[in-house]
């Protein structure tokens, strides 16, 4: 009987965890052999020497620019939005503060449309003679037009700008369930000890919330490093390639032009690798127990 | 009357987080409030930003249906594909995931619970790394352009079947055993206790693998090569890659784009918000 129920058991999970051997661990594997390969598609022999396609990558001046931008904005936006998300989701959490339900409806709703869209959104924003810089004429802070996609560090700042505009409702609606979750009875006591609010969000808030955060961490890393969407859409990866990230190059490495499927697996792996470096040094920190 | 008073008091230091949460209410707000005035405004109105509505609606929309000079408008078969492929990845999704969240949890023993911990390790593969694979995968399988190419790489993920066996930790045990005695079978007690039972985790599943069904652009990308079959968001970026681009028409499409999901969002906000939190518990 036990065995039998056993059996049920693994009936009933079965279709899933082959789904995910067959199109999640099975293609990882297949990528890095693909990765010590060379030519086309259809012909594929194994690279000389093997890591050729991985000496290839220090060389390649929009593969480092890739790397640069993606943790530029990684450096910057994913700090800023959570810092960002971890306020607006304290200031929400007061009970005596009114129209909570539609500050957290309105911060929330950016996560309601998707990736491209948003990013199109922006584009047109920002467009040369856009809304935006007619506004900034308009109250006279400049006096003539921004070409806020045509130069490096401008379009670097739209995305980074987009970016914390689309996630940080997300971020926050997370640190909004954590704090649902916490034990009030001790911030009573803090507070009968006369610490001041920062001191009980410093000292308490925040070591209840860790594990909330080091996954709103992780996930925020995760997602950076494999921004496509926004740098194909909003930037096109230009000018000139200086805002284009890594999956927007690896995309086109596999499928732009001379399709080298080799090279851009070698590349994917490169962001495997990154995503699981971090992820571990994450746990890592976060992780107090001594 | 002190009452009134303390009440005052508290609102009136409460000012500061008023001001910056409209504050920040209104930048989230905006972009979409103007994607939805821009969509109603000429090319030239739109790059020239104005704020307000327009009357130019009914010209982007038919810009929008007859398409470019030389390529025909695939607006409504792109909507018909993205109803399509997100419900039935959507039905799917939540049909297997449940089930192997329920086998998870209900039927756990150390060898399950090692899988389990094999099978997270999946969330930390990027999309972009078993892009290449699976693409040679589909097009041996001859998939390419398919609703089965679209669907069946996004079907199972750690994160459902992880939300569905915690949500399954409340589900009551002696019930099971109960219908066991009275004879009903290992899969009807799935489907007619269970499932009725976890009602709410299906529906902010349900909804959440709608959205990123509806919103994917990466995978879709690879698989669908034939124009018939892309889905919206390819379509809204196709419109956009043009070298003369219509904005108002672009802004229209980029609505229609948007609106099945804002809808949703609307009404099922309290589900979507548990849909993304639905692993944290």
């Amino acid at each position: 009987m036990e065995k039998r129920r056993r059996a049920v058991g693994w009936a009933f999970l079965f279709t899933a965890s082959a789904m995910i051997f067959i199109f999640s661990f099975y293609p990882m594997v297949s990528a890095l052999i693909t990765s010590f390969k060379t030519g086309s598609s259809a012909n594929m022999k194994w690279a000389d020497p093997w890591y050729n396609n991985y000496l290839r990558m220090f060389k390649d001046k929009t593969f480092i620019m890739s790397l640069k931008n993606t943790f530029l904005y990684l450096i910057i936006q994913v700090p800023v939005m959570l810092v960002l998300a971890m306020l607006l989701a304290q200031l929400l959490n007061n009970p005596n503060l009114k129209c909570r339900g539609l500050f957290r409806t309105c911060i929330f709703l950016p996560c309601a449309i998707s990736l491209v869209s948003y990013s199109l959104v922006f584009r047109t924003l920002f467009y040369d003679t856009g809304m935006i810089n007619t506004i900034l004429m308009k109250f006279g802070i400049i006096h003539e037009n921004i070409k806020w996609l045509g130069q490096t560090n401008t379009a670097r700042g739209v995305i980074i700008f987009a970016l914390i505009w689309r996630w940080t409702g997300y971020n926050m609606v997370f640190y909004l369930a954590g704090l649902q979750n916490l034990d009030y009875s001790v911030y009573e006591a803090a507070r009968i000890d006369g610490a001041n609010g920062w001191d009980t969000f410093w000292h308490i808030t925040v070591p209840q919330l860790r594990p909330v955060i080091i996954m709103t961490v992780i996930m925020s890393i995760n997602g950076t490093l494999q921004l496509y969407d926004e740098s194909v859409n909003l930037t096109n990866g230009g000018p000139a390639g200086t805002t284009m990230t890594m999956s927007h190059h690896i995309y086109n490495t596999a499928f732009q032009g001379k399709a080298n499927f080799g090279y851009a697996s070698a590349l994917s792996f490169v962001v495997f690798i990154l995503v699981a470096i971090l992820a571990v040094i994450n746990l890592k920190v976060g992780d107090t127990r001594d | 009357m002190t009452e009134n008073r303390k009440i005052g008091a508290i609102q009136r230091r409460l000012i500061p987080s008023y001001i910056f949460l409209i504050l920040f209410a209104l930048f989230s707000v905006f972009p979409l409030f103007w994607m939805l005035t821009a969509a109603t405004n000429t090319t030239v109105d739109v790059s020239q930003g104005r704020l307000w509505f327009g009357s130019f609606g009914a010209e982007n929309f038919k810009a929008l249906l007859e398409g470019a000079p030389f390529f025909e408008s695939k607006l409504w078969s792109a909507m018909r594909n993205s109803f399509v492929y997100a419900v039935t990845q959507t039905v799917f999704c939540i049909l297997i995931c449940s089930l192997a969240g329920y086998g998870f949890e209900l039927y756990h023993d150390s060898a399950k619970d090692a899988l389990f911990g094999v099978l997270l390790l999946a969330m930390m593969i990027p999309n972009v790394a078993t892009m290449i694979p699976l693409f040679t995968m589909m097009s041996k399988m001859k998939l390419l352009s398919s609703v089965w190419g679209f669907m069946l790489p996004a079907v199972a993920t750690p994160f459902m079947i992880m939300m569905f066996r915690q949500n399954s930790r409340n589900f009551p045990v002696d019930i099971m055993n109960a219908a066991r005695i009275d004879g009903v079978s290992e899969l009807g007690i799935f489907f007619k206790i269970y499932m009725p039972v976890m009602k709410s985790t299906y529906a902010a599943a349900a909804v959440i693998t709608f959205m990123n069904a509806w919103n994917a652009y990466l995978w879709p990308r690879v698989v669908l090569k034939d124009p018939d079959t892309q889905t919206m968001p390819l379509f809204i970026a196709n419109l956009a890659a043009g070298y003369t681009i219509d904005y108002g028409a672009l802004m229209m499409s980029v609505l229609f784009c948007s609106l099945p999901t804002i809808i949703i969002f609307f009404i099922l906000q309290k589900q979507f918000a548990e849909g993304i939190t639905g692993a944290v518990k």
